[in-house]
């Protein structure tokens, strides 16, 4: 498959990256050569297998209900590149 | 008394003895590699460097020592990839979007070590969330191999995605090193640095608190200059952690004392895939060696088939960047790192992510971003999902028929800096010996084997069944003394 | 069936409802911080809900639980495996990048809910699925001109968004639904239902047809906070869906707001990008795996839910459906109810409950936990009424002092001297008194003139306070005024 530059600024878009015009149409060479290298991948017969999202032999473990956490603001918001006391901030969200 | 120098090239080992035996302080191991780190600062090896925090968890040492309350890593100096969070110590992930984070947290895997008395030299340069087979891709820029072609002078890649790591190990900058690996991000710059690196199995350590690139393929593990010393890391740094869900409850066993079984009566699986066109005769012939070696060691080859494996790199680089796409979404300007303002939220998130993403994250993002978006997921994500599966059913195959597996670390000797970068899929070849063991979740370990033509080290790849990192480890000691690999870098501890 | 009279004929209403309810539980989803409501800005925070790097999930038992247990109560099927999977997209709240949710593979399939409607009818609409998932921060627009705000403290709340097959027709069948649905949540205690705090909130998938078509194009008016609006912004939105199409035009499928203060839904502009949430299964989590024996577990501990504590109200103390109905709508008044009834004339005590006593309770606005007259002082009332130690009618006011004061009717009917007279001889006494001084009225009796009875019996009543004993004044008038 290849990709074209509009697909690449609809991904782009999605994964909120901004790319410049230049950047969409060298995006889009490169992406298109490594997809239709992936695409080997339709050789193979996988009629009937059964996806494998995870390699561990086990079942997912549960923990208690505890609170065992939290009780940290300033931890939390010490990293923040932009926060007002008690707050992360971000550029007014208008619904 | 022991000359510093002296003491850069001690074995962990040989270290962790001197230190018992009061031949030497903590203080004065620690000293000896915070000054051939700063004398190697050439190499990059470093993005962090941490010589405060070393002294002073040396002297705990020393006064640990002393009271005879020594704990199994005490004294040991260790350099951290920096992908591990550590406490109050910057942490980047060789990416310039989490400039300032310092995170209020430790991994379990670093805490686990601190907790063994090891000591911290700094944060090792990687590729940017490690994504690379180079070193290329930090942001604080590309580190340099210690090892020179002969007679040539031009700097060559580490290899990746741990290439600092590597580096300072091979360096003789620090005893040992963690390191992630992804898709060969510890074995492949292991093998270019001639050093012995080992990804144990998913879920054998902890991934809490490791910046996460891809998690179903992302396990810590440790790199170091002998098998025995990866053996020694590798057990203080494993074990079962309630915090990680795909964390494993298994007891880890002692695999230094594992060590000592040999591997008289193992069967070696010797995959037919894995002669891959184009690979250099040299790499072919050192695994011929490594399989004579082997058997003279009393090991039986046994020829295996994995049908699947040459499909593994095209199914990782479609899980990989699926997984990634999604972690690193939370890199977005709002609680950490790297913001660049914008006139709205959205334009906020571009202007960061564009700014704050070197080309290779960015490339992976939105390859994973394709494969994930609607009308792709069928042909790409769940297709990727099913090939996986097959490769699982491979190994399972063939693990019933031999014990280890034995192939070559990487396709070709460390490259020279900045070679391969205008072409994604080259740079990718990098991986297509590791990548297997990670879609398989399974335990593989680079040892180095030998020397190219032009004197670089090559490695040679052991890969073993889930959870017996032991009978790996065991076959990488009998190449490894075999080999007797005692060739050292041009660049040791900034002397060259 | 409910039909909207349209300019160009008659339409048809299609509802499906999404609700998200809050699971109760102490801690986090996947992670161990806190989960009240109203607390400091995000001081109910960890590194996990806050989306820091390395960061990682390990799922809460109890919400598992929760969730199963809310699956039974809908009659559903329990899935035995299921998988999270992440559900991408960035907003300020949302501080992963993703949601952890469950998209192909939920915890709970196939449901149903039965609706009571008014008249004693009921209806059974579907329950697609129930699902596990987290609820994100909270973004506050109106503190700063240029900023918004954001506090995690929700970020990583249990919810359980319980999906509606689109099987409603009215507005009222969706506030009936959401009654219902709540009811059944609260006696399962495995969400509070507290729409004002958010802990239930509700999506309305609305659609109109012309009877008998293929279902029209949806609109879906997100996060609507009370049963109320819920029912308004359905009468509304179908109305205006009408008269799109009645003009000529077509719906498009869009998410909307409904703005409580107008009463009008309007389209939500910032949720027009379309969506691609990239759903793929969490690599951080493992597929969840329930065993028989759990599910059977918490089934043998399930507590009777509204439809059985109805129908048993019913066949056991013989009460009509309406009352029956009226009573168990809350756990908590059934359980009033049936203490009062215990070892009473269940009808009675029914009366009393959904009569006196619900009135004083609404008036006062207060739980019924915190009710002055606890439902021991309502059964010592009704003991009073039976042994005829107070009349009924006297009984109201003994319930109003009880009310007021908190104290038990024995003590009030003491204090009072409203002790109900059934001694014979001062009723005679008082009858004779009242007989003598209205002679002419006692001829006018005898000659024929009945009806003065009633006057009679009123003078007696007055003479007495309204203590005497109603039937022995009957009795005993009767008698002496034959002669």
């Amino acid at each position: 498959m290849a990709i074209d530059p509009e697909t690449v600024a609809h991904i782009a878009r999605l994964a909120r990256i901004k790319v410049t015009e230049d950047e969409k149409a060298a995006l889009a060479g490169e992406l298109s050569t490594i997809l239709q290298w992936i695409e080997q991948l339709d050789e193979v017969d996988t009629a009937g297998v059964e996806p494998v999202s995870s390699v561990v032999d086990a079942v997912l473990p549960w923990r208690e209900d505890r609170v065992t956490d939290g009780g940290q603001a300033e931890k939390v918001l010490r990293n923040a590149p932009e926060a007002v006391p008690g707050f992360f901030a971000v550029p007014k969200v208008v619904e | 008394m022991t000359t510093p120098s002296e003491l850069t090239h001690l074995t962990l080992a040989g270290a962790r003895d001197g230190l018992a035996a009061r031949r030497f302080s903590a203080v004065e191991l620690a000293d000896a590699h915070v000054a051939a780190i700063e004398a190697g600062r050439q190499l990059n090896a470093f993005i962090t460097e941490t010589p405060d925090q070393a002294r002073a968890m040396a002297a705990e040492s020393d006064r640990r020592i002393a009271a005879g309350e020594a704990r199994p890593l005490e004294g040991i100096p260790l350099a951290i990839k920096d992908l591990f969070c550590t406490e109050g110590v910057a942490t980047t992930a060789g990416s310039h979007i989490l400039d300032g984070f310092r995170p209020a947290y430790e991994s379990t895997v670093t805490a686990n070590l601190w907790r063994a008395g090891a000591v911290m030299l700094g944060k090792a340069n990687l590729d940017e969330f490690a994504m690379g087979s180079s070193n290329m891709t930090s942001y604080h820029g590309a580190v340099e191999n210690p090892w020179r072609r002969q007679g040539d002078n031009r700097p060559l890649t580490p290899g990746g995605s741990s290439g600092g790591s590597a580096a300072a190990v091979a360096a003789r900058m620090a005893l040992g090193a963690t390191g992630t690996d992804t898709g060969g991000s510890i074995r492949q710059p292991a093998a270019f640095c001639g050093i012995v690196g080992i990804k144990p199995t998913y879920g054998r350590c902890s991934r809490w608190g490791i910046v996460a690139f891809a998690s179903s393929l992302d396990q810590a593990g440790p790199m170091a200059r002998t098998v025995r010393d990866a053996a020694i890391l590798l057990g203080q740094m494993a074990g079962h952690d309630p915090k990680d869900s795909t964390s494993v409850p298994l007891p880890v066993p002692d695999f230094e004392k594992a060590l000592d079984e040999g591997v008289r009566g193992l069967r070696i699986g010797i995959p037919r895939e894995y002669r891959i066109e184009g690979t250099p005769p040299e790499i072919e012939a050192l695994w011929q060696q490594g399989i004579a070696w082997l058997k003279d060691a009393g090991a039986e080859p046994v020829e295996i088939s994995l049908p699947h494996a040459r499909y593994a790199l095209p199914t990782y680089y479609i899980i990989a960047p699926a997984e990634a796409s999604s972690n690193l979404a939370r890199y977005d300007g709002v609680r950490f790192g790297l913001r660049v303002p914008g006139g709205s939220l959205d334009e906020m998130y571009e202007n960061t992510r564009a700014a704050g993403f070197g080309a290779e994250v960015k490339r992976r993002v939105l390859i994973g971003t394709y494969v994930l978006s609607a009308g792709y997921y069928d042909a790409y994500y769940l297709k990727a999902q099913r090939v996986r599966a097959r490769i699982v059913e491979d190994f399972r195959n063939a693990f019933q028929q031999v014990d280890a597996i034995l192939t070559p670390a990487t396709p070709s000797a460390a490259f020279g800096l900045g070679e391969n970068m205008d072409d994604p899929l080259a740079m990718y070849l990098n991986d297509v010996f590791t990548v297997t063991a990670n879609l398989a979740g399974l335990p593989g370990l680079s040892v180095p084997g030998g020397l190219s033509a032009e004197g670089l080290p090559l490695g040679l790849q052991v890969l073993g069944r889930a959870f017996d990192e032991a009978t790996v480890l065991r076959v990488g000691q009998a190449i490894e003394r075999a080999a007797g690999f005692d060739a050292k870098p041009a660049m040791v501890g900034g002397a060259a | 069936m409910s039909l909207i009279e349209g300019r160009t004929g008659a339409w048809e209403v299609v509802i499906g409802l999404e609700v998200h309810a809050q699971v109760v539980s102490h801690s986090k989803l996947f992670s161990g911080a806190a989960t009240e409501f109203g607390a400091e800005p995000n001081s109910q925070v960890s590194f996990v809900d806050a989306g820091m790097p390395g960061m990682l999930p390990v799922i809460n038992a109890a919400c598992i639980r929760q969730a199963v247990l809310t699956g039974l109560g809908l009659e559903a099927e329990i899935n035995l495996v299921s998988v999270f999977d992440r559900k991408n997209y960035f907003y300020a709240d949302l501080p992963q990048g993703y949601q952890i949710s469950q998209f192909t593979r939920p915890i709970v399939g196939r449901g149903t809910i039965v609706l009571d409607l008014p008249g004693g009818a009921s209806r059974s609409v579907g329950i697609t699925r129930l699902h596990l998932e987290q609820d994100a921060g909270k973004s506050m627009h109106d503190q700063h001109p240029t900023m918004s705000y954001i506090d995690l403290n929700r970020s990583g709340v249990a919810l359980m968004e319980i999906v509606s097959e689109p099987d409603m027709r009215t507005s009222e069948e969706a506030g009936a639904y959401l009654k219902k649905l709540r009811s059944i949540l609260r006696y399962l205690g495995t969400c509070d239902g507290n729409m004002e705090e958010g802990s239930m909130r509700c999506d309305c998938n609305v659609s109109v047809r012309r009877p008998g078509d293929e279902l029209g194009t949806r609109c879906e008016i997100k996060n609507v906070n009370s049963i109320r609006f819920v029912m308004q912004s359905i009468e509304y939105e179908a109305r205006r869906q009408i008269a799109v199409i009645e003009d000529g035009g077509t719906i498009r499928q869009e998410t909307r707001l409904f703005d409580s203060g107008r009463g009008e839904t309007r389209s939500m502009r910032s949720k027009e990008h379309a969506h691609d949430y990239r759903y793929f299964p969490d690599p951080d989590l493992l597929p969840l795996v329930l065993s028989p024996e759990f599910v059977a577990e918490i089934k043998a501990g399930m507590p009777e839910l509204p439809d059985a504590k109805k129908a048993r109200f019913v066949s056991e103390y013989g009460l009509t459906p309406y009352d029956a109905g009226v009573l168990v709508g809350e756990q908590e008044n059934a359980a009033f109810f049936e203490a009062v009834a215990r070892g009473r004339d269940p009808k009675l005590a029914a009366n009393w409950v959904t009569g006196d006593f619900f009135g004083f309770l609404n008036k006062s606005g207060l739980p019924i936990a915190e009710s002055p007259v606890s439902a021991e002082a309502l059964g010592g009332l009704i003991d009073l009424i039976r042994d005829g130690t107070i009349s009924g009618r006297l009984a109201k006011e003994v319930f109003e002092a009880m009310w007021e004061t908190g104290k038990p009717a024995p003590a009030i009917v003491e204090e009072r001297g409203l002790k109900q007279v059934s001694d014979t001889g001062s009723i005679e006494a008082s009858i004779d008194g009242v007989m003598a001084a209205n002679a002419d009225k006692v001829a006018e009796y005898r000659s024929g003139k009945d009806k003065l009875f009633g006057f009679f019996v009123g003078q007696v009543m007055k003479a007495t306070q309204g203590k005497a004993n109603p039937a022995l004044v009957n009795e005993i008038l009767k008698r002496k005024l034959a002669g």
